[in-house]
Parts: C-alpha cells; structure tokens; sequence
C-alpha cells in the first residue's frame, strides 16, 4: 500500500493528472513566494516608521502592469486544463453498446459496498475488482440507491456513481500490484467503510482467475444443488445434519438468502454476493480482513464492526455462527 | 408604537429593552452575540469531530453521531455565525459610515433578527426529536430524500434553514436601502468606505443567492412531506438537480463571506498603515465584478459527476477568471501596505495573516479550478484544508480582525493587546496545524466525512497533530471571550478614534449616542475624519471624488425592486425544474395537454392582468387625491384578485377530483409548486392590498405618501408578469 497514493500514479491516466497536480503546485509556490515576500518586504520596511507617509492613491497603469502576469498565468493554466480533459479521453466518448473492447466492468454502488459485474463473463463479485494490465477497460459506474463515487486514486479519476445517470471512465493499470478503491462521496451512516481492494495482474494470472472463478462459481452451484435434497430430508427428519448442511439450513431459514446471491441458490443484490467468499480479502467493505474468524466475529455480531449498515443481527449462537461459515467458506 | 429606544435612559436598559430594540446599533449586538454563541456551538461540534479522528478506529461517538456533527458544524458555520456576525458587522458600521441616523427600516431590521434565533431553535429542536439532520450540510439528494433519511432531523434543517433565509434577505434588502438611501450630504455613492461598498455588493448577493436554496429546499420539502419526487431517481426524479440548485446557492454564499472579509481588511490595513486604500475604484470594481461572476462558478463543485467535456471546460474558465479580481484585491492591499508607516495592532496581525491564508486558500482553489486535479482532490482532506484556509485562515480571522478593531467603537472600552496577540498566536499556530497538515491527509488518499479510518502509514501521526490544532483555537477562542468579559468590566476607555481612523464611525463618540452623531463632520472625500484631523493634508485637496448630487430613491421603492428580483429568481428556478422535468420523452400519467383547460385559464389569466391596469389607475388617483377614485379603483384590483385565486381553486379542485395531486406525478409536482407559489404570491398581495384599502379610508395614504403604494405596486405588477410566465410555459408550453 502507499502512503500518498494520490502521487504514486500507476496508469497513463493517474500519470498525466499528477503531471499537471506538480505543473500547479510548482506555479502556486511561485506566486505564493512573490506575494508573501511583496508583503513581508512592506512590512519590513514600514514597521520602524511613525511619521505619517505620503498619500499615495494608486494608479491604474501601476493596476493594470501588476495584473497581466496573473492574467497570462490563469491563462496558461487554463490551457494545459484543457489539453488534458480533452487528450486523456478522461470521460469515455464512446456508446455503451460499442463492443471495441471485450472486457467492460459494470460498478454498481450499494450502501455501502460495491457489486462488481465483468463483461466478459458471468463473475459477480463484491468489493474486489481483478483486471490485466495494458488493457484499456471501460467502467461503467451506476447506484443502486444514493450516490456514491467510485475512486481508485492510484489508476484513475473519481467518477461520481449517481442513480438514473450512469458514467463510464477507462481504468488501464500499468503495473501489477493491489491498489486501494474507496466511495469518495458522502452515502449515509456506513460511508466509511465503503472501500475495494483492486487486483492487477498480468494478462495470463488474470486469465487464470477468471477460469478459475467461473469454475469455482460452478462448482458452488452444483455443490448447492447437491446437498440441497439432502438438507431438506434430513430437517424434514428432524435427523442430524453435517456441520455444512446445517449451515446451509441457516442460510435458508435466517432469510440470509433474501439479500445475498449465492450461486446455485439465490440471486438478490441488497447485500454483497457471497460465491467464493474465501476468496475474498475483505469483509464489511473494508471493515475487517477475511478470514474464516472474522467472518464468524461478523455473523455473530455485523453491528458491532459496522454499526449502521444494513445487515441485521441475527442473534446466531456460536454453533450456528461456525455451521454458517463452514458452509460459506466451501459450500 | 415602539420609538428607537434611548440607550441613556437607564430604565430602558434591561433586558426587555433589548427584545424590543429597534435601534441599529443594538440589533447589530444582538447579531454578533447570536454569532458568538453558535461560534461556540459550532466550534464544540467541530472539537468532536477532531477528538473522533483524533487517533485511527476511534469509537468515542457512533457514526450516525459523527454524521450529525458535521452536518451542523458546517450548517451552523454558514448560518448561524458567517451570516449573523457580517450582518451584525453591516447592521453597526454601515449607517455610522455613511452618516446615517439608523437602517433604512428599523423594524424590518428587528424581525430580520429575530428570525434567526427562530430558525436557530428548529434546527437545533431535531435533537429533542431523537434525529438531528445527518445528510450533509449540502443535503444531497436522494440521500436527503424520505426513502434514505426517514426521521425529521432533514424536515427540521428545510425549515430551519427556510425561516433564517427569510431574515437574511430581509436583512440584506434593508442595507441594500440603507446604502442607497440614507447616506448623509457630501456623501456620494463613489465616496462610501470601502467596508460600505463590499457589504453594499455583499447585500445584493445575499438577496440573489438565497433564493436557489429556497427552491430547492422547498423542493425537498414537498418530497419529502407531500410525497413527490423531485430528487427521487427511482420515481423520475434527478439527483443531479438539487446538487445545480443547492450549489448556485453555495458557491455565491462563500462570496457572501468571502466579500466582508475583503470589507474589513479594506478598513483596517490602511488605517494601521497610516495610508489610503491603494486603487480604491479598483478593490471597489472587483467586487461587483466578483457578485456578477459568483454565479457562474456552481458546477466546479460538481466536476466529479460526469457533466461532459463542455461544462467542464466552461467552469474550468470561470472559476479561474473569479481569481482574478481576488488577485487585484492582494495586489491593492500589498500596495496599501508598502511604503506605509506600519502599527502591529492584533487587529493588523489578524488581517496580516488573513492575507497569507486566505492567498494559500486561494491557490489551492486554482489547483480545484484545473478539471482533472479536482478529478482526484475533490472529496478528500485536501479540499477540507482548501476551504478552510479560505473560510477560517481568511474569513474568520478577518472577522477577529474586526472585532479588535471596532470593538472600541461598539463598547467605548478597549480589548487588552496583550490578551489579544495571546490569541492571536494560538489561532495562527493552531489554525495551520489543524488545517495545514490536511493538505498532507488528503494527498495521502483521506476521504472527507468518515468517522474512523485505518492506522495507515501517517495518517495517525497527521491526524493527531490536526486534532492538537483544534485545542489551541479552542484555546485561543476563550482568551477572546474573557478578554471581551473584562475589557467591557474594566477595560481602558476607548476615546473617540483611538486607532486614528479615517471613516465616519470614528468620529461620533464610542459608543455612538442613539442617533448616531450630534454633529456630521464635512464630507468632502472618502475620509472625512482624516481630512478633519489633517487639515493640511486633506484628501480633497489632492484626490478629487465625484461631488455627491443628492440623488436618493424612495427606501420603499429599492426595497420593493430588490424583493421582487429576489423572488424572481425563485420563480426561475422553479420553472426550470418544470422544464426539465416536462420536456422529455413521455411522462406516464397527467401532463398539462390532458389535465389543464387552457382556454378557462385564460380567461382567469385575463381577470388577473386587468388588475394591473386597475392597480395602475387607484395609483393614478391616488396622485392626484381622488380617494374616493383611489378606494374604487384599489378595490376592484382586490377583487379581481380574488377572483383569480377563485379560479385556481376551481381548478385545483376539478384536478382533485380527478386523483391528480402533487405526488401523482412528475407533471403534477411541478404544476402544483409552481401554480401553488404563485397563487401564496397573490395570496399576500391580496393582503397588503387589503390593509393599503384600510389606509385609504382612513386617510393615512395621500399624494404626498404615494411612495409606499407605489412600492406595493411594484410588487403586484411583479406578480402579475410571473403569472405571464407560468401561462405561457405551462398552459402554452412554449418550450414544446
């Protein structure tokens, strides 16, 4: 992680906006050092003085010298403004529906976490993002409820995520690594932590996630499709269930199923999509690190970690706590 | 009938005396007490704030506690102490600038007062109601909306927010009077102080800019109560609507800040440096260039909502060509202070350091002015230290500024110096702490209005130190509440000018008696007490200003044009809304072909227009005496009048009765805020018309006072053209 994201660009994008972040700063120090030392020189001058000074009333030609070199500044720096909202391509000109390039990402802001659709397959994820670098990628960034802005410092501008308007950026990372994301606007209690983790790779270790998480999608589905009969018969039994079936009996029953998708089982999107959650590295949008502990410590209690957001408490005993995530580590 | 109360008389001198004050001078007071006490208030809840963030996972208050405390500080900020203390400072210096007995309306002046503790209680009553508004002091939408925010705490900040409205424009229109009407002999309008003209300009901008806010929180209101759905994406609302509204409101607002602060400075770095302003006509343009250009700028708030590559580059150009008459300002104050004889007062500390800070505010306005830094700046720590080095760095140590300054002249007792540079010292070092370090916060990727984060690398360290800032302001604050507390009970005596001052104020006594002066100094230049106490080098002699003519309007009348152009701008704004809202594709439901009968409305349209001309002839008998004539005429106005209003009770009732009301549709939200507006409009008209008939009759209106009818026409007619325009964009559909 880097401590100044915001100067350590990692995409062409981020690169040329920070060029012209230095180019800015470099001209307001400038003026700022003339100014202060304008004003401190007269200060200087005029502190051991008591007699009265002459009366000056100034004059226009001495106002209008003083101004162009601000005027000629503002200019120049209007000008290399608009070079760069022109030449970076910034805001994508193209329509939704071209299909140049294969790899679209589809954002949709929650309160407060982050569905993440790839256009090239049928991943769903939440609050993790997995791209190749080099590739030029369109985003195309909605909400669901409030607005919210999607913002990963290191690769590309904030895009605001408004309902009933949606906004499309490139995002093409050059260089491997993960990178933090984060909602950038106010979205309610739970704005805090509304953060995703951004994973770039190479275009071959991406492949390979791909297939592997299709396949691992599948493999959910039919393991859900396969234990499924089995639950059922043995509650019907009132018999004794595995520590997994159980687990999937909770899921059913708690009403876990209304809000969140897992594959093979349910669909809905209120709640972050819970396939190949061991794969994941956060819990919470970014409140806690995942692990099969801290999912438990997040089943027993989400209000402790994240006071606010939508997820209920349950009230789940330990036992059903560890049913749950045995269940939803491998289903 | 309450009399201009006499501050010597020692049994007018409770508290009841002042309830009831009308005088400029104590309202003026009361303004700046008000602010104090919200200044606290605010700074409390800011203090919060800090100590949550002061180290990383902090859980001293819940998240939707930290929501609600930076939702009021930052109304409370704007509301309760930027307005209050610069219309306090306006309301006290104005008329004794300008030579002037009193505000042009003292009792308009008094109810402009009493609105704010009013919308101070609303607001603050949504703690009692177990929500507090959380939404943001911007209030986005639809976060702001019922399906996102269901208690009252956002109800409480609408009306809050609508009643303190009401008295600031009130309040702006009465200086906006004061300055065109009430100046003394010799005073022209090219030889008002500086302070005059800015807080003149600043006036106007209050009356223009309120508006938009009034608007769109009114808008929100009828969502939210009414069950439309102006902001409401999911029922055809836009969200991006009241972010356009709410910001025409917000940016010109900090130039209602920014502008008495430059009002101050003018005053104060030329007296400590024993000169005049330099460029006078110059600090005085780029002002009102500065009120015409603050409305241009809103959308550089929004650059991270994808508006497209052309708005983008037009608010780029506008917000950097506002930096320019701010630059003409420094460069006119650097000037004023070069070859000057300089007297480090704490007053000229404040304004010294006002001018630093607020030129760092300035410069990293520039670097948000540039699209693409914005881009990636907007939203994080960064900006947080931006508009603070602009609205506490600048606006709030002018305004200590100030207080040092004039507090002599309002009290007759000085402030201690030596308490004064004490706090003085811990604001300039606690401000930069606090505020300085965030620039660092925001390139280190902190987002703004998060009640915990990480322990990243450094953020704890910067946080910490940002937070240790905000003890010596709080620090620094008391030792100016105890310095006032004991300056007022044995403070030295302040004399009439004890700073040597050049302006009007300084040459009445401290402080001033009930009318203001016993006897006006000469006014033959912009500084008339130091032509008095410089005889020999008066400025007359060497810098000759336009001799004033006499020319002054009827207060009525400017008061009149100046609300009538305030609501304008709220009838604009709700019509745009009805544009954009029935100008696209298709609208399920009623739209105003199917629902509306426009020929019948016509008609009414008709029956309100005549009541011009008849409103136009009781003025002209009016004139002449004819008061039978004038009784007539007025009264078949009045009843024309209610005849329209008739009408569109006729007509809302037939919509009723066809299931369609405000929250049916988008159609309907918008016919219904429009039509309703207009039809209170005429509503109170009706009003005043009425209590004009009564004075008829009892002979208090003559030809010799036609002005304040002539003032209530003004107001009519005005209601009348805005009817002219619903018609024709709503009936009519000339946008089709």
């Amino acid at each position: 992680m880097s401590t100044f994201p915001l100067l350590q660009p990692a995409s062409p994008e981020a690169q040329a906006i920070f060029d012209l972040f230095i180019m800015v700063v470099l001209i307001s120090l400038g003026i700022f050092v003339v100014v202060t030392g304008l004003i401190v020189i007269a200060l200087w001058r005029g502190k051991a003085k008591s007699d009265t000074p002459k009366q000056e009333f100034g004059s226009s030609k001495s106002e209008i010298f003083w101004m162009t070199g601000p005027i000629l500044i503002l200019i120049w720096i209007f000008v290399i403004t608009t070079k760069l909202i022109l030449t970076t391509n910034a805001v994508p000109k193209i329509q939704p529906t071209d299909a140049t390039h294969e790899l679209e990402l589809h954002v949709t802001g929650h309160q407060w976490w982050w569905e993440i659709q790839y256009g090239d397959s049928s991943i769903v994820g939440a609050n993790e993002i997995h791209l190749p670098t080099g590739t030029k990628i369109r985003v195309k960034i909605e909400s669901a409820d409030v607005i919210h802005s999607f913002w990963i410092p290191q690769l590309a501008r904030k895009m605001d995520a408004i309902p009933g308007h949606p906004n499309y950026i490139w995002l093409q990372a050059t260089k491997e690594g993960v990178y933090e994301g984060r909602c950038a606007e106010y979205c309610g209690t739970q704005h805090t932590w509304m953060k995703f983790k951004v994973f770039v790779t190479s275009p071959e270790e991406y492949e390979k996630w791909k297939q592997e998480a299709i396949a691992a999608g599948k493999t959910t589905a039919t393991q859900v499709a396969k234990t499924a009969p089995a639950a059922q018969d043995a509650a019907s039994k009132n018999a004794k269930l595995s520590t997994k079936e159980a687990g999937r009996a909770i899921f059913m029953e708690e009403g876990c199923i209304n809000c969140h998708a897992l594959e093979g089982l349910s669909t809905p999107s209120i709640g972050p999509s819970l396939t190949r959650i061991s794969d994941r590295a956060i819990i919470g949008a970014g409140v806690l690190k995942n692990s099969q502990e801290n999912l438990g410590r997040w089943l027993k209690d989400p209000q402790k970690y994240k006071p606010g957001c939508k997820m209920p408490d349950f009230n789940l005993t330990d036992e059903q706590v560890k049913q749950l995530v045995t269940f939803l580590w491998s289903p | 009938m309450l009399q201009p109360d006499d501050l010597v008389d020692p049994s007018r001198r409770n508290l009841f005396s002042w309830v009831c004050s009308v005088d400029h001078k104590r309202i003026g007071i009361m303004y700046m007490l008000l602010a104090v006490f919200f200044l606290l208030v605010g700074g409390v809840e800011a203090l919060l704030i800090r100590a949550q963030l002061a180290v990383p996972k902090n859980d001293l208050v819940s998240p939707q506690m930290f929501n609600q405390l930076f939702t009021l500080h930052g109304t409370t900020m704007v509301f309760l102490v930027g307005m209050p203390v610069f219309t306090g400072f306006s309301n006290f210096i104005v008329p004794l600038m300008i030579g002037a007995k009193d505000v042009a309306f003292p009792r308009l002046n008094a109810m402009s007062f009493w609105m704010l503790p009013f919308g101070a209680v609303l607001l603050y009553f949504s703690f009692f109601t177990g929500s507090a508004p959380d939404a943001g002091w911007f209030s986005y939408a639809p976060l702001s909306t019922k399906p996102f925010s269901s208690l009252p705490g956002v109800d409480y900040w609408i009306i809050g927010l609508a009643v303190m409205g009401i008295g600031s424009i009130s309040g702006a229109i009465n200086i906006v009077a004061t300055v065109m009407c009430c100046r003394a002999p010799g005073m022209s309008m090219q030889r008002v102080p500086l302070f005059v003209w800015i807080m003149f300009m600043q006036a106007i901008l209050i009356v223009i800019t309120i508006p938009p806010l009034n608007s769109a929180i009114s808008m929100l209101l009828i969502d939210r109560v009414l069950g439309a759905a102006f902001f409401e994406p999911a029922r055809g609302g836009s969200a991006l609507l009241w972010q356009h509204f709410f910001w025409m409101f917000g940016h010109p607002e900090v130039y209602v800040f920014a502008l008495p602060a430059f009002a101050i400075v003018s005053e104060v770095i030329p007296v400590f440096s024993r000169k005049p302003i330099y460029g006078y006509a110059f600090v005085a343009g780029s002002s009102t260039i500065i009120v015409l250009l603050s409305y241009t700028v809103w959308a550089h708030h929004m650059f991270a909502v994808g508006l497209g590559m052309g708005p983008n580059i037009f608010f780029a150009a506008a917000t950097l060509l506002i930096a320019l008459p701010t630059g003409v300002k420094i460069f006119n104050w650097t000037a004023t202070l070069w070859g000057g004889s300089i007297r480090f007062t704490t007053a000229m500390l404040f304004a010294i350091a006002f001018l630093i800070q607020f030129v760092v505010g300035g410069l990293t306005g520039i670097m948000f002015a540039t699209v693409p830094v914005d881009w990636q700046l907007t939203d994080t720590y960064f900006v947080v230290a931006h508009f603070h080095y602009v609205l506490v760095g600048g606006i709030v140590f002018s305004l200590f500024a100030a207080t040092y300054y004039w507090f002599p002249k309002i009290s007759g007792r000085m402030l201690s110096e030596r308490l004064g540079k004490l706090q003085f010292w811990l604001w300039l070092i606690g401000f930069n702490a606090t505020f300085g370090i965030q620039h660092l916060l925001g390139l280190m990727g902190m987002p703004r209005r998060v009640y915990t984060y990480d322990d990243n690398p450094g953020w704890a360290l910067c946080n910490g130190i940002s937070s240790a800032g905000a003890v010596f302001m709080a620090a620094g604050t008391l030792v100016l509440v105890w310095n006032i507390l004991k300056s007022i009970k044995s403070g030295a005596v302040a004399g009439d000018n004890p700073w040597e001052g050049f302006t009007l104020e300084w040459g009445t006594t401290s402080p001033p008696p009930l009318e203001n002066f016993e006897e006006l100094p000469e006014i033959k230049s912009r500084r008339p007490v130091w032509d008095a106490d410089h005889p020999d080098l008066a400025d007359w002699k060497t810098e000759k200003t336009p001799e004033d003519r006499g020319h002054r309007p009827a207060a009525a009348k400017v008061a009149a044009w100046s609300f009538v152009i305030s609501e304008a701008i709220f009838f604009i704004l709700l019509l745009v809304s009805y544009v954009v809202f029935n100008s696209g594709d298709e609208i399920e439901g009623p739209t105003a072909e199917t629902a509306l009968d426009v020929s019948r409305t016509g008609i009414f349209t008709f029956i309100l227009l005549s009541s011009s001309l008849t409103f136009w002839i009781a003025e002209r008998c009016l004139r002449k005496d004819k008061i039978g004539g004038f009784k007539l005429w007025l009264g078949l106005t009045i009843l024309l009048g209610c005849v329209f209003i008739g009408g569109q009770v006729w007509e809302y009732s037939g919509l009723f009765s066809n299931g369609i009301t405000v929250n049916r549709n988008l159609f309907a939200s918008t016919f219904f805020t429009v039509t309703g507006f207009h039809g209170l409009h005429v509503t109170g008209g009706i009003i005043v018309l009425g209590i004009m008939f009564m004075l008829g009759r009892l002979g208090y209106l003559t030809s010799k006072r036609t002005h304040v009818f002539a003032a209530v026409g003004v107001y009519w007619h005005f209601v009348d053209v805005v009817w002219i325009a619903v018609f024709s964009i709503i009936y009519l559909d000339v946008f089709k």
